[in-house]
């Protein structure tokens, strides 16, 4: 299926998505979609792995591995993240990111 | 050699006592006075003891009275040689003293019982009064010259509690402050004064320094400075602490003012035991002003003669009994200094010694009996201002008889003790100085004078009109009254050329009548001046004062010494050094901390922006530094 493709097409695809998360992350206000843009940036990552494993190593299965652990750990992330999204809600009634500043000066 | 340990409870027995009362007087109330006067008369009955056994039995070692050490021991051990003590050190002075001060103290305890009776804070008072004779005999036993100034400095801040004893009346606390300052700067001279010596002694031990043939007293000769040699500056830096404490000119500022302190105090402290501690440190080291300084000794001479004349002269001009009293002791101490200043070392010679010492006892007797019938007069007409007063004698029959006795053992009238010390100076004075000699017998004519005038003017007089008819004191006012009246008659019969002496070896006086007979003629004719202006009502003071109106009031202000050390603290020293240093104080040492804390925090609320707690802040600031790096590493390594 990817027979022919080159592997820049593949390390581009996951330089927009890096650069997509990255510009999500630094200007969305709400908590629930910064989680999606950091959910994107690991997902760049784990394209190139994949990526660079098929065609510089083809008979190894590190990337792949290296891929299916990054899931698993973004999964733990994820449900940690959404559990203290729920208690910021609880605290500030807002999961707007601009209103948890309490850490300051 | 006998066992002299019991002295160390003449000591510590009113320690214990300020201890006692200190702590816990609030829970005995009117037991505090009993209980202190209780421990002040078992001190005294062991320092007659002491007194008897030293001079009558063990003190006199092949007629000499060898001075003992009750007791030592090694207080500061700080080199092998360099060592501070404490001890006790019996010698025909300090056991006078012990006399003296225990006599007095336990008098002035047993009045205060009646006089405090109604104050405030009187379990206070009689603390202060133990801690003072706690301090006081410290200092006359003191073996070494550092344990000496160790009390004085004590017994300086116990004078300092006691005149600012009504500390709710403004007066009296300026006037604590006052003696507290002027004696502490005069202590200034006495450090510097015992680092001097000790430093060309190598000793601070009484006993060595004044051992005639031993090394101290030979190291008088040593290297000059401004023609007097060191150890007589070092003398004269010591006379200078004795003269804070002794109210000696130009020192005397805050005696008169002293006199803001209970009545009883100014009968204790500043009549018969403090002020007298300069005219002692003197004798104590008196062999070696004798030998090797005996220019330090006319310093001494010369300020006592001028003092006495100068206090004199103001006491006939004041109003305030008290103050007139204060003079007088300063006229006094002037005189027990002279007698020191014109007495050479040993034998006949040392007449001045022994008749300085004789006056200080006696003094101490008749000046406290004084200050005390002033005491009870005050008690009755409830005023200091001998204008309103007058016609005492008929209410006051026991004070009015002990007061006359005071006042004419105090003006010489012969037969009375102060006839004899006053002689004997006076005496010693003709032989040595006639300059000194005229002053003094000048001094006692005024004496008799202003004496007399406050006789005169409190006892007879016109009578104004009282409140309330004056009353005579209880019996505990007036039994001391009396025991100290008893003690001012026959003090004088003590043959005191017999005990204490410049080189404790016992010798004969004799009375020379070419003196006395000068003296008691002054002394009379002053009585006599104070008779005519003062025993009826007249006109005749006032018409005196204001044909010499210049001199009168001039006199009358103190010859203006307040203003004049006012002027040179306030004006001088406060405008021109302490102003300016404060200045220096304030803004360059304090303002370069300041400085250095006003930057820091300065920058730091400019910077404290950064920690909005904006996570997509901070994010932001570590993407472009990421970025950052990225191009710098692209642009650096990547060729």
């Amino acid at each position: 299926m990817t027979e022919g493709t080159p592997l820049t097409y593949f390390l581009i695809l996951g330089t927009i998505m890096f650069f997509i998360g990255i510009y999500g992350f630094l200007t969305r206000r709400n908590l629930i979609t910064i989680l999606m843009s950091v959910e994107l940036i690991l997902n760049s990552v784990n394209i190139n792995f994949v990526a660079f494993n098929k065609y510089l190593y083809p008979d190894k299965l590190q990337g792949h591995f290296f891929t299916l652990f990054i899931i698993a750990v973004a999964a733990a992330e994820a449900a940690v993240a959404i559990a203290i999204i729920i208690n910021i809600y609880r605290n500030f009634n807002s999961i707007n990111v601009e209103d948890a500043d309490e850490m300051k000066y | 050699m006998s066992n002299f340990n019991y002295t160390l409870f003449i000591v510590l027995i009113p320690l214990a006592m300020f201890l006692l009362l200190g702590l816990q007087g609030h829970k005995f109330k009117k037991l505090s006075g009993i209980l202190g006067t209780t421990g002040l008369g078992i001190a005294w009955i062991l320092s007659l003891i002491t007194a008897y056994q030293y001079f009558f039995v063990y003190g006199n070692v092949g007629g000499v009275f060898k001075p003992m050490l009750a007791y030592n021991s090694v207080w500061l051990q700080m080199t092998e040689t360099l060592h501070i003590d404490m001890g006790i050190l019996l010698d025909p002075i300090s056991v006078m003293m012990l006399v003296v001060i225990t006599t007095v103290s336990f008098m002035v305890h047993i009045y205060s019982n009646g006089y405090m009776k109604d104050e405030q804070g009187f379990a206070r008072f009689f603390a202060f009064l133990s801690l003072f004779t706690f301090s006081m005999l410290g200092l006359v036993i003191a073996t070494n010259i550092f344990q000496m100034y160790i009390f004085w400095e004590l017994v300086g801040v116990s004078s300092y509690l006691l005149i600012g004893y009504y500390y709710q009346k403004p007066s009296a606390v300026s006037a604590s402050k006052k003696a507290f300052i002027v004696t502490r700067f005069a202590d200034l001279g006495f450090l510097i004064g015992i680092l001097l010596l000790s430093f060309n002694t190598k000793t601070f031990d009484f006993i060595s320094l004044t051992d005639i043939h031993g090394p101290a007293i030979a190291c008088g000769a040593g290297a000059s400075f401004l023609g007097l040699s060191v150890m007589t500056w070092s003398l004269i830096f010591v006379f200078m602490g004795g003269a804070g404490k002794s109210a000696m000119f130009p020192l005397h500022i805050w005696l008169p003012d002293a006199m803001e302190g209970p009545t009883p105090v100014s009968a204790l402290i500043h009549a018969a035991t403090m002020v007298v501690a300069g005219v002692y440190l003197v004798a104590r080291l008196f062999p070696v002003y004798a030998i090797s300084a005996p220019q330090g000794l006319e310093v001494v001479g010369y300020v006592g003669c001028f003092s006495s004349l100068f206090a004199a002269v103001i006491a006939c001009t004041q109003y305030d009994i008290k103050r007139v009293l204060a003079y007088s002791t300063m006229s006094q101490i002037g005189y027990m200094m002279v007698g020191l200043g014109v007495s050479h070392y040993g034998g006949e010679e040392g007449l001045g010694f022994m008749a300085s010492m004789f006056h200080l006892f006696t003094h101490a007797m008749f000046k406290a009996l004084l200050f005390l019938g002033a005491g009870a007069i005050i008690h009755a007409v409830h005023t200091n201002e001998m204008t309103e007063m007058g016609g005492l004698r008929k209410y006051l029959p026991i004070t009015h008889i002990t007061f006359l006795i005071a006042c004419l053992t105090i003006a010489g009238i012969p037969l009375l003790s102060a006839f004899f010390s006053k002689d004997e100076i006076l005496t010693a004075a003709f032989h040595n100085n006639k300059l000194i000699f005229f002053v003094q017998l000048f001094v006692a004519g005024l004496t008799a004078f202003y004496m007399f005038r406050l006789y005169f003017r409190v006892f007879w007089n016109k009578e104004p009109h009282y409140h309330h008819t004056p009353h005579e004191s209880p019996l505990t006012m007036t039994i001391p009254l009396m025991f100290l009246a008893v003690c001012s008659i026959f003090a004088g019969y003590i043959p005191f050329s017999q005990f204490v002496t410049s080189d404790s070896k016992p010798f004969e006086s004799v009375m020379e009548m070419g003196i006395a007979i000068p003296s008691v003629v002054v002394g009379l004719f002053g009585i006599l001046i104070a008779f005519v202006m003062y025993k009826k009502e007249t006109t005749l003071p006032d018409r005196i004062s204001t044909g010499f109106s210049f001199f009168y009031k001039w006199a009358f202000h103190k010859f203006y010494f307040d203003e004049l050390y006012l002027f040179v603290t306030k004006k001088i020293i406060f405008r021109f050094i302490s102003r300016p240093v404060a200045w220096f104080d304030r803004h360059i040492v304090d303002g370069t901390m300041n400085g250095i804390s006003a930057v820091t925090n300065y920058v730091s609320f400019q910077i404290r922006g950064f920690q909005s707690g904006q996570l997509q802040q901070y994010a932001y600031v570590f993407v472009s530094g990421l970025v950052g790096l990225a191009l710098v590493i692209l642009y650096a390594f990547v060729k």
